[in-house]
């Protein structure tokens, strides 16, 4: 159930939130919408399910044009980042709810929604109200309500976003495992990049209404497409005017090659060691290492050192103010 | 021991101010509201029951009882339909002119009835109202008439649904609403389904405030109606009748029956209504 997004364009009164997108989703993967707040990936998604119509452009779900359908004809099943509960209903009839609307029949409902109930471990909460759960346990409840109409797609809207952080590390394990059971093509957006890295199978980064860059999380992470790509996927620092991240410098002490400096901060994070240089050209580059690759250079603050970057590390080249520019340009 | 006898003072030191407060507001209820109600029972309660009796079986005052009754629930069923209608698209649709409606809808509160029942006559006057004559002659009487009266009430009843729904809508939102379509639910399914019981509590209340009101209304009713005696005289054009004619004890027993229907209403549904809301 492969969906295929061809040029699509969607403006909010001056607000440009898609310009021009173009994805294909693959059947049966678990692709992650990434990028900052504000960049138009809640659209896409709301967009596919036909929550919000596309100003210009074509959504195909899975062969069929879905551009025009109204949302209930899709056969989607969407999860919203602060659950959609049904309030008044309880959770066996929050699960039922797609099904009831499809009149099947009740003994099929009740199988179905047992079923589902023990997938998402709400076996025992069936007939409390949505208020009566905690966060996670109502987002698993909207889980088993998208999945119980068996979506040809399941898309969810930040769906750990309003979860506390060991939750969210919780649901994020657990959809990856249900996945992996259910096999349902699903899109979920998210801003956190390390949501996306660990869950997904490949990854769309969006920023400012384009894409910037679509692949596996390895392609992203070894061979970011762009400087926002770079930036966006994990700490980077600056030398001379390349991007490299911060574990992929290697220091020495010896006088060989590579770019002199002088260190001028040393901070310890737990098993990480922040050491921040200062190069002969005045510039701040921070490189971080283990505690042992510390202990074995044997430096501190005021040493003379020199700064190289790992043979085979994902750099990219700083482009200048007037660079971007022409690129904005050339991209209009 | 010095700290906290200071620290649970604090709270004792506003209080007198609290009671003050509390005093006024009761006795300014009691004074405006509650005392002259109960001078209006006891009023109809002078002679015992015989009040009572008079005006039941009086054809007159029991014909003008159901009329009041069927049009408050004529007004009421439409304004509830209408209200919830109007409050969906104020709440969920953006349309040019939504304020202009918006601060339209509060007009039947701050004009009077008079201007109502003046205005409802001037388009469908039988004789020379705008659109009045065309109707007439197609056998429609409004004015003078039932559809008047009721159209009267409507109006000066129209905005109490709205105000009561519209902030519980805002309030729901339409995320579930959004769920309910992705589920296959069509436009009808998610309204009766998921709008309808989320807003349940405000249409009731708008409902029963809407009810109080038409069976409370006169000076509209009194210009549309013509007030004609077993025909179109309503429950309230009685009272002021039975007042005008020093017949005190039958336009106390009246006077106490509508407010006594108003007031159950009222109780009843604040009884009903679970705590957790509002």
């Amino acid at each position: 159930m492969s969906i295929e997004i061809s040029n699509v364009g969607k403006r909010f009164a001056d607000f440009v939130a898609l310009d021009d997108v173009s994805v294909s989703i693959p059947a049966g993967r678990l692709t992650a919408l990434l990028g900052p707040s504000g960049g138009g990936k809640s659209t896409l998604l709301r967009i596919i399910a036909g929550l919000e119509r596309a100003d210009t452009g074509r959504v195909e779900i899975d062969g069929v044009d879905a551009t025009t359908l109204p949302p209930q004809k899709r056969n989607v099943g969407f999860v919203f980042q602060h659950y959609a509960a049904f309030k008044h209903l309880s959770v066996r009839r929050n699960v039922a709810f797609g099904l009831e609307i499809r009149k099947r029949s009740k003994e099929e409902i009740r199988r179905r929604v047992d079923e589902l109930l023990a997938l998402v471990h709400l076996g025992q909460f069936g007939d409390r109200l949505p208020t009566q759960l905690s966060g996670g346990q109502r987002q698993r409840m909207a889980l088993a309500r998208a999945l119980a109409v068996e979506p040809a797609v399941l898309l969810l809207d930040e769906p750990f976003g309003a979860l506390d952080a060991k939750v969210r590390k919780e649901l994020r394990d657990w959809l990856r495992r249900l996945h992996d059971e259910v096999h349902v093509t699903t899109v979920f957006v998210t801003h956190d990049q390390e949501e996306a890295l660990e869950v997904a199978d490949e990854i769309v980064v969006i920023n400012e209404g384009r894409v910037e860059q679509i692949g596996s999380p390895d392609d992203l992470y070894d061979r970011p497409a762009n400087e926002f790509v770079m930036r966006f996927l994990g700490p980077v620092t600056q030398l001379g005017d390349q991007l490299v991240r911060p574990h992929d410098l290697q220091l020495s002490t010896d006088s060989g090659d590579g770019v002199p400096g002088r260190v001028a901060r040393v901070t310890r994070i737990g098993f990480e060691i922040r050491v921040e240089v200062t190069t002969a050209d005045g510039q701040p580059v921070t490189v971080t290492l283990t505690r042992n690759e510390f202990l074995a250079l044997g430096i501190g603050t005021g040493d003379d050192v020199r700064l190289r970057i790992a043979p085979n590390s994902p750099t990219t080249a700083v482009s200048t103010p007037a660079q971007r520019a022409d690129l904005a340009a050339a991209n209009s | 021991m010095a700290d906290s006898s200071i620290a649970t003072r604090s709270p004792v030191g506003r209080r007198p101010g609290r009671h003050l407060l509390r005093l006024v507001v009761v006795a300014y209820l009691f004074f405006l509201v509650a005392w002259p109600l109960y001078l209006v029972g006891s009023n109809a309660f002078t002679d015992g029951f015989t009040s009572f009796e008079d005006i039941l079986t009086d054809p007159d005052v029991t014909h003008a009882l159901r009329l009041t009754v069927v049009i408050a629930v004529a007004a009421v069923v439409i304004n509830t339909v209408f209200g919830v209608g109007i409050s969906i698209l104020l709440v969920r649709y953006d349309f040019p002119g939504k304020r202009v409606l918006n601060a339209l809808l509060d007009v039947p509160l701050s004009v009077s009835p008079i201007v109502v029942g003046l205005a409802l006559i001037l388009v469908y006057g039988g004789r020379d109202g705008w659109f009045g004559p065309t109707l007439e002659s197609a056998g429609i009487q409004i004015i003078f008439a039932v559809p008047g009266m009721v159209m009267a009430t409507v109006f000066v009843a129209l905005p109490l649904v709205i105000r009561e729904v519209v902030p519980v809508l805002q309030e729901v939102g339409d995320e579930q609403e959004q769920a309910a379509r992705s589920l296959g639910a069509n436009a009808w399914q998610t309204f009766r389904r998921i709008t309808l019981p989320s807003i349940k509590w405000g249409v009731i209340y708008g409902v029963v405030l809407s009810l109080a009101r038409s069976l409370g209304e006169f000076g509209a009713v009194k210009v549309v109606s013509g007030n004609v005696l077993g025909d179109t005289r309503t429950a309230t054009l009685v009272v002021e009748e039975k007042y005008l004619n020093f017949d005190k004890g039958g336009a106390y027993a009246t006077a106490f029956l509508l407010a006594l229907v108003a007031v159950a209403c009222i109780i009843v549904v604040s009884v009903l209504r679970p705590k957790e809301e509002r």
